[in-house]
């Protein structure tokens, strides 16, 4: 009984500390972002109902810039090009409608650099024309959208043009190419040109944001989830003045995004939550028969 | 020279006592080593951190395979190479990076028990000092450790930490280069501290270990009651059968199989962390790859080494270097400091039974403040802990030397 008197204590000071530095000091660093679960509630319903036919016929104000790969429209400059012209490649549109919130895309085509909270963005404002216009191309978009999307072709459209993950061998340009060096010099040519791609799309990009935008290979472990979600759903809320814009996920486009994430900054996970109750069995096993032990040893010691 | 039977075959029990006096060594490290019956479940606590520096020395040897001490390739050897490429890499991880942070919470318990119990009176005084070398050599391996994964916690306590030895306005800025290898935390910097980690710091703590084992031998462990008796007289009693009036029981098996319980119950709790709670262990800061250019908004060490950070901070420059260096050696000085001769728990002791939870209290809330963002009240709050602790500390002789003799039970 005495021994549980004393490991109570124990427990009470340990807990009382554990508090201390990890709840109570992180809720004292942080100051708390409630978020909206991507509802975007700045930006008003327009009401307008959307006409895909019409949006596929007004889409070559956009593919002047975006290229549209499952319709079999190719962008007209590659990445590097692109690059060079905006600061940042335009993304395909593909999977957009998959992935971003109505509303918010209507309003975007209006006003991007409104929409997306950025103080400026390459895509200039009114290219749909009128707000029945953006909501036509939007329409469009929904349409032709995939209904599966790998996680990783999440992040490729949502943050794949600014953000690299080396961890799941993306760059800003696309994924690192399987190439063959060179067995007699050891290098390999086609790779090291793949680089110094990647290289200058970096510091167009740069220039572009201000500086280059963190790779997101391990982001996953580096911020909360809580962070993530708030700080992608309006990054000005989270970080103020940071160049990130929004990017009016849904949210299940963000929980593919974050999928990703995870799968890349926290791989492990499937297998450690396999494992735990193995490792724990045994303890608890281990322990039940040490207690046996311990007490056909101290026994008749008037103890 | 010694008699050997020229008929023993070789290594058996009677080649290998002749030759290694393995019955002796049987007898005096483990059958014959008598430990008093009067003791709880604290007592397991020094075995219990000896199987945690095996699991840090084990870990640690698999992650030594994988691990790449340049500034280049260390983050992405941590945490690209080893948790996702190296089968079972991440347990190798997780476990380290959970029994380095546990095991300060097991030395603090030790500490404390010590301190409580009061072994560190007359003829115990090199089991404390021992156990605080022992302290200060975690202490050196931990920050080491910490320095390897080359994130922004590693390179920016990195460089407050070694900002340190420039000791205040004395500026001795040659000499925090010349630790560094360099004006800022790079590759020099990581190579000696991963030098340090692996060979130089483990071995002072295997030595170290075993210096703590050899101190504790002729004063013998001490008790629940503090009470002293003949430990050859308590062992002849147990020798002769009378096992419930003997005092004392041996080391091996009786004594073990206590401290192995606890150690399975100890290992329940550390498995679950690894397994389910491990965060605590791994700052995620620590998981942005060093950046010179970008200072983290908030530094702050690992938690056991809060309390001492707290008290650098509140005060300014000199006085807090000054009062962080007091902070760091007046445990060592605990034996001379305590000028009462009572071997008892605290709670019998009068005044110190006040001082020693006020110590508890104090240190703890000097580890929370520590990690707080030394702003508006929490800096008041922190000045105030951190006075509280060096009172406390000029107070002992006092209190002690006034404290009234305690009779046996």
């Amino acid at each position: 009984m005495k021994d549980l008197k004393i490991l109570a204590v124990v427990v009470f000071f340990t807990l009382v500390t554990y508090w201390g530095v990890e709840p109570f000091a992180h809720s004292q660093m942080h100051k708390h972002v409630e978020g909206h679960n991507f509802t975007y509630p700045d930006i008003k319903a327009s009401g307008l109902k959307g006409d895909p036919a019409k949006g596929k016929a007004a889409i070559a104000a956009c593919t002047s810039c975006h290229g549209i790969k499952s319709q079999g429209i190719k962008a007209p400059m590659d990445a590097m090009a692109a690059s060079a012209a905006y600061g940042v490649n335009p993304p395909d549109l593909s999977n957009v409608g998959a992935l971003f919130d109505t509303k918010y895309l209507i309003a975007f085509l209006q006003n991007p650099a409104h929409a997306a909270k950025a103080k400026k963005m390459a895509m200039p404002a009114g290219m749909a024309g009128t707000a029945q216009g953006a909501a036509d191309i939007v329409a469009y978009l929904k349409s032709i959208a995939p209904k599966e999307l790998s996680a990783k072709e999440a992040f490729v459209t949502a943050c794949g043009r600014c953000h690299a993950n080396r961890y799941g061998k993306w760059t800003q340009i696309g994924d690192v190419p399987k190439t063959k060096g060179n067995i007699k010099t050891g290098n390999d040519v086609e790779l090291t040109k793949f680089k110094m791609n990647v290289a200058k799309y970096q510091d167009k990009l740069a220039d572009y944001m201000g500086k280059l935008p963190p790779d997101l290979s391990i982001i996953a472990r580096a911020r909360s989830e809580h962070y993530l979600k708030t700080f992608v759903e309006d990054p000005q809320a989270v970080l103020p003045g940071t160049a990130m814009p929004r990017v009016g996920l849904t949210k299940e486009g963000f929980e593919k995004v974050d999928a990703y994430l995870e799968s890349t900054g926290d791989p492990s996970k499937p297998l450690r939550e396999k494992t735990g109750p193995w490792v724990l069995g045994y303890f608890v096993i281990f322990t039940l028969l040490a207690y046996g032990w311990y007490k056909s040893q101290w026994k008749g010691l008037g103890h | 020279m010694a008699h050997f039977d020229p008929n023993a075959k070789p290594f058996s029990h009677k080649w290998l006592n002749e030759r290694l006096g393995v019955d002796t060594l049987k007898r005096v490290l483990s059958t014959e080593y008598w430990i008093p019956k009067n003791i709880n479940f604290l007592w397991a606590m020094g075995m219990v951190l000896a199987a945690t520096f095996g699991v840090l020395l084990i870990s640690g040897i698999f992650l030594l395979m994988y691990y790449v001490p340049t500034t280049k390739e260390a983050f992405d050897s941590v945490n690209y190479t080893i948790m996702s490429q190296v089968g079972y890499g991440w347990l190798w991880r997780h476990v380290h990076a959970v029994a380095a942070s546990v095991v300060f919470l097991i030395i603090y318990i030790h500490m404390l028990t010590g301190i409580y119990y009061g072994s560190y009176k007359r003829g115990r005084e090199l089991i404390w000092i021992s156990g605080m070398l022992l302290f200060v050599a975690f202490s050196a391996e931990a920050f080491s450790g910490y320095m390897l994964p080359w994130g922004q916690m590693s390179y920016w306590a990195g460089m407050v930490i070694t900002n340190l030895f420039s000791l205040g306005s004395l500026n001795l800025n040659g000499l925090v280069e010349w630790i560094r290898g360099d004006y800022v935390p790079g590759q020099a910097f990581l190579g000696r501290f991963f030098m340090l980690h692996v060979v130089l710091i483990p071995l002072f703590i295997i030595g170290l270990i075993v210096l703590h084992f050899g101190t504790l031998r002729l004063p013998h462990v001490n008790n629940q009651d503090g009470e002293e008796f003949d430990f050859e007289a308590e062992a002849e009693k147990w020798k002769a059968g009378k096992r419930k009036e003997s005092k004392v029981i041996p080391f091996n098996p009786v004594f073990l199989s206590k401290d192995v319980f606890v150690m399975g119950i100890y290992f329940i709790f550390f498995f679950y962390l690894v397994f389910y709670h491990f965060e605590f262990a791994m700052d995620p800061v620590n998981f942005d790859p060093a950046n010179g250019l970008k200072t983290p908004p908030h530094i702050y060490p690992e938690w056991y080494f809060l309390w001492s950070y707290e008290i650098l901070r509140p005060f300014s420059k000199n006085i807090g270097l000054i009062a962080f260096g007091f902070a760091q050696v007046i445990f060592f000085l605990l034996p001379f400091l305590d000028r009462s001769p009572n071997v008892a728990p605290a709670n019998r002791r009068g005044i110190f039974k006040i001082w020693f939870w006020l110590l508890v209290i104090d240190m703890v809330g000097l580890t929370i403040l520590g990690k707080l963002p030394p702003v508006g009240t929490w800096t008041i709050v922190g000045t105030v802990f951190a006075d509280v602790f060096i009172a406390l500390w000029i107070a002992l002789p006092f209190v002690t030397k006034m404290e009234k003799p305690v009779g046996g039970k």
